[in-house]
């Protein structure tokens, strides 16, 4: 196993290595990698080094906190003040926010040294990175394979070791569904655990932010490290969780409720399925108590979300207009004509398309019949959910119905590439947290993700599974050779 | 043909919170352009909206100033749409759940104009047009704002301007705004439509936006009324559009550029929680609303008997207000204290401006220490009118001007028992005033002189003891 934050944390501790030795490595391996695998869109190494100057100094003074020195990647769609961040999107091309998301401005103030920017899908909008204006990252395990999207690059550097942690967005299952697809861990917090402040909306009562990541263990190492309300942030919580998250994850899952929802596995591709069953005997054999218990709200998950996403993105986007920042047309006759050729311009295909349709179901005549319908269902998937969960401590799902696409797979529409989402986006709509894990490959030596699902606040009982199983399981996946040999 | 005016007001109005509704930058009128922002109120990619508290505070304010009911639970909404100087393409308001509804204004016929609903929304920034450019300054951008919405219940042009005066005083007292319409802090759109006298149906309405001033919205309202006559006089139709008054030519025209059905697609703002306002609150702000000006006008007339002309002038003000009672509070008249402000304090004040701030100064007791020695005659109107003048001018007390020698100190009562006094103890004298010897009159000043050490208005004792000899 390559090491995890705790073992670089002490080396970086035992002067094994120093921050900038560390920092130096992981750049000539993504010097090395990079410009195959697409998977950073924007380079810091000037920033870095600095930064890993200044923590090498931290760590000399003793008292570092634990992320101290330890290089990572944020996804493009997280502020950086006075750094490159585009969403992937020709519309904010060079743009550079004068401030800092607060995730950012916890782990800079903890030392953290930031490698760059991933790519991403463009607005987070898609399942495959592929509507990145950089183009596609690769998935490092097979480079004619996607890495699944949105937060491709985000699980393509920490599959291909060329980051020791990233954080992604996940709207509708974009940390989870990558990280299945590039066998890495993600975790989407609870809605509200994290700061959104900082973070490019796309979908705003869905969106939020976390951590992607070798291990189970690190995920719980970034996640306490990013968590907490925020005053700029109104729909964030200061949650009382467990005083050490990390150290949840030894305690022993006997006893443990673990609910099975039918609806989660329909129309699964079979070999994900037996994975999936093979995981829940494990957990079962070690003591956990498995609970059928069903969903049935679960199969209007798809459209609720698409509406509700799409309505709100197609407001959060409408502020790219070209006159304060980011792409601007070169010719126009008036400032209409401006706006109108900006957008035309400089969004792609699948943001135009969510923004048409967002635009759709807010419209006078159709907003009761979509929208308004569309958030009733939501909150029946909610009570769906809390009542599962007064039963359940965890559910156990697939991550995506299938593993990672061929790279330019031109054999699904739209609506066959929304359908890809089916196990994702419940979780978002009901706000609660959710991991995968990889649990296995495909016959094609693809990895296979399992998401176990919390109830809201709940990621230490969704860590703690998740850990037991990935120690339990064993190797389930191939060891990615290459990055940074650390 | 007769018509009858169907006219309702949508009013914003700028709250003077110290800050802007979504974030920590300074409302403060003016200031370099884009000097008061922040990545929140120029919809930086990435920030977020967080609702100050005073805003829904000062909206509530409003809310039971004009009798309306306060809705519990309440929510932001946002409503899209396109323009320059909205930097996120999307005003956060409020749609379906505004924070108050069902109120009235009280015209002085005793007509009630009911107050549908208040909400609260931010101001967009603003485009400023120089050297053939246009440039967009957002210092205004998310500047607290309620929106008050008339019912339909103004039928004339005059009712129309009493309704937004009465508004405009009553955001004032209760120290919300300064209402000032000229710099934009308060700003009237005036919908109107015509139709015969009993008839229960509308008829199409049109949206005359902006109008600036008290004034205006009367001629507005006029001109409109005889736009929308002649067509209809003349077989035409109303098309429902929005207009634009021109003060220069007295005239109502449409607007080049909006279209009318413009669709905001509504929705909750996904950025901030639903709220909700605990009753104890409500009534806490209740508790702490200033007595109202109406109702002061009211009082000022049938408890303190002041004439109307009078207590007019000085409700209006609430500072003028305040310092009326405060000196009374400390024991000066309402009849000299109340002319004493309208006749030489207000002499000092040429606009309304002035009345408004009302920076004088002399503290209400310094004036009502004046006041008092006009009540007790030891000083008659006109010393009390130039002292005052003095004092205004000086800010020092009355002690300064008015030494106790200067003081008359004999009321009229005094000084008639006192000539009765005289004329007793002088027989011989009386007689010989009688008898036509005029100096006589003499003896009897020297007694009250000795009596009150000089200080008595001998012109006045004089006029007395003739009176009283010639009985």
């Amino acid at each position: 196993m390559r090491a995890g934050i705790s073992e670089l944390a002490k080396k970086l501790r035992n002067r094994e290595v120093s921050a900038v030795e560390l920092t130096k490595a992981y750049i000539d391996a993504i010097e090395k990698l990079n410009p195959t695998l697409n998977a950073y869109v924007h380079l810091t190494f000037d920033t870095a080094m600095k930064a890993a100057q200044e923590a090498d100094q931290m760590l000399k003074e003793g008292d570092a906190p634990l992320l101290c020195g330890i290089p990572m990647a944020l996804k493009d769609n997280i502020c950086t003040d006075g750094l490159t961040t585009t969403c992937c999107s020709k519309i904010l091309k060079d743009f550079k926010p004068y401030y800092d998301a607060t995730v950012w401005e916890k782990l800079k103030a903890q030392g953290a040294v930031l490698l760059g920017k991933t790519n991403m899908d463009e607005f987070a909008m898609g399942s495959t990175s592929e509507t990145s204006c950089y183009g596609a990252p690769l998935n490092p395990r097979n480079t004619n394979y996607v890495t699944g999207g949105s937060s491709g690059g985000s699980a393509a550097v920490v599959c291909a070791n060329l980051a020791a942690y990233s954080l992604g967005s996940d709207t509708g299952g974009s940390i989870r569904q990558p990280a299945s697809f590039c066998g890495v861990v993600g975790l989407k917090p609870t809605y509200g655990a994290v700061s959104r402040y900082g973070l490019i909306a796309y979908g705003s009562s869905l969106d939020q932010i976390g951590p992607l990541t070798n291990s189970v263990k690190d995920a719980a190492i970034v996640f306490e490290a990013i968590k907490g309300g925020d005053k700029r942030d109104q729909t964030s919580a200061d949650y009382e969780y467990d005083s050490s998250l990390a150290e949840c994850l030894d305690r022993d899952i006997k006893g443990m409720r673990i609910g099975v929802a039918q609806e989660f596995f329909d129309g699964i591709n079979p070999e994900i399925k037996s994975k999936i069953e093979e995981a829940i005997k494990l957990f079962e054999r070690n003591g956990a108590v498995i609970e059928n218990i069903s969903l049935p709200a679960l199969k209007l998950a798809l459209p609720v979300y698409y509406i509700i996403a799409c309505a709100e993105a197609s407001s959060n986007l409408g502020r790219y207009d070209g006159i304060r920042y980011g792409y601007r047309t070169s010719s126009y006759t008036s400032i209409e004509d401006m706006i109108v050729k900006t957008r035309s311009e400089g969004f792609g295909d699948e943001v135009k398309r969510r923004i048409m349709l967002g635009t759709y179901v807010l419209s006078s005549g159709y907003y009761d019949a979509y929208y308004k319908k569309a958030c009733l269902i939501r909150e029946e998937i909610n009570r769906e959910f809390a009542t599962v969960f007064e039963k359940c401590d965890v559910l156990i799902a697939p991550t995506a119905p299938n593993t990672a696409f061929p790279l330019n797979y031109k054999g699904a529409s739209p609506v066959e590439m929304y359908l890809s989402d089916i196990c994702t986006v419940p979780v978002n709509i009901a706000g609660v947290p959710a991991i995968s894990v990889p649990c296995g490959e495909d016959a094609k030596g693809l990895p296979v993700g399992m998401q176990l699902i919390g109830r809201r606040f709940g990621e230490a009982t969704v860590l703690q599974a998740a850990h037991f199983y990935e120690q339990s399981a064993g190797q389930v996946i191939g060891v990615y050779e290459g990055g940074v040999g650390i | 043909m007769n018509y009858e005016i169907v006219c309702g007001i949508e009013t914003h109005i700028e709250l003077a919170t110290k800050t802007k509704i979504f974030c920590g930058c300074t409302t403060e009128f003016g200031g370099e352009p884009n000097t008061h922002c922040c990545p929140v109120c120029t919809g930086q990619p990435g920030a977020l909206p967080i609702l100050n508290q005073k805003v829904v505070q000062y909206a509530i304010k409003a809310g039971l100033a004009l009798n309306c009911k306060i809705n519990t639970k309440s929510h932001m909404d946002r409503k899209n749409y396109v323009y320059p100087d909205l930097p996120k393409a999307y005003q956060i308001s409020q749609y379906d759940e505004p924070l108050c509804e069902n109120g009235y204004i009280e015209l002085d016929s005793g007509k009630r104009i009911g107050i549908t609903r208040i909400h609260i929304e931010e101001d967009a920034g603003k485009l400023v047009h120089e050297d053939g450019y246009t440039y967009i300054d957002y210092n205004r951008g998310g500047v607290p704002l309620i929106e008050i919405v008339s019912e339909p219940d103004i039928s004339s042009a005059e009712e129309a301007k009493e309704y937004a005066e009465k508004l405009q005083l009553i955001m004032r007292y209760i120290g919300i705004s300064d209402c000032k319409m000229q710099e934009g802090s308060m700003r009237c759109d005036v919908n109107l439509s015509l139709r015969k006298p009993g008839d229960p149906n509308f008829g199409v309405r049109t949206e005359i936006k902006n109008i600036n001033s008290l004034s205006f919205i009367q001629k507005a309202v006029m001109a409109e009324a005889e736009r929308q006559a002649d067509i209809l006089d003349a077989g035409g139709t109303i098309v429902q559009q929005t207009m634009r008054y021109d003060e220069a030519t007295n005239s109502v025209t449409p607007m080049r550029d909006k279209e009318n059905s413009d669709d905001y697609r509504y929705f909750p703002d996904p950025d901030i929680l639903r709220f909700s306002i605990d009753e104890e609150k409500v009534e806490e702000i209740q508790r702490s609303l200033p007595e109202l000006p109406f109702d002061k006008l009211k009082r000022y007339m049938n408890v303190l008997g002041l004439p109307e002309a009078t207590a007019k002038q000085i409700f209006r003000y609430r500072k003028v207000a305040e310092f009326f009672e405060g000196a009374l509070a400390e024991g000066a008249s309402v009849k000299n204290t109340a002319n004493l402000i309208v006749g030489t304090i207000f002499s000092n004040m040429d606009t309304e401006e002035e009345k408004e701030l009302f920076a004088i100064k002399i503290s209400a007791s310094q004036f009502a220490a004046l006041v008092k020695l006009a009540d007790e005659k030891k000083i008659n109107i006109g010393v009390a009118q130039s002292t005052l003048q003095k004092m205004l001018e000086t800010g020092k007390s009355v002690e300064e001007f008015i030494k106790p020698e200067d003081l008359v100190g004999i009321s009229d009562d005094v000084l008639e028992s006192l000539c009765k006094e005289a004329i007793d103890a002088n027989p011989k004298a009386v007689a010989d005033v009688r008898s036509g010897k005029d100096k006589a009159i003499n003896t009897m000043f020297g007694y009250i002189m000795k009596k009150t050490g000089g200080k008595a208005d001998i012109r006045k004792a004089e006029a007395l003891l003739r009176k009283l000899i010639g009985e």
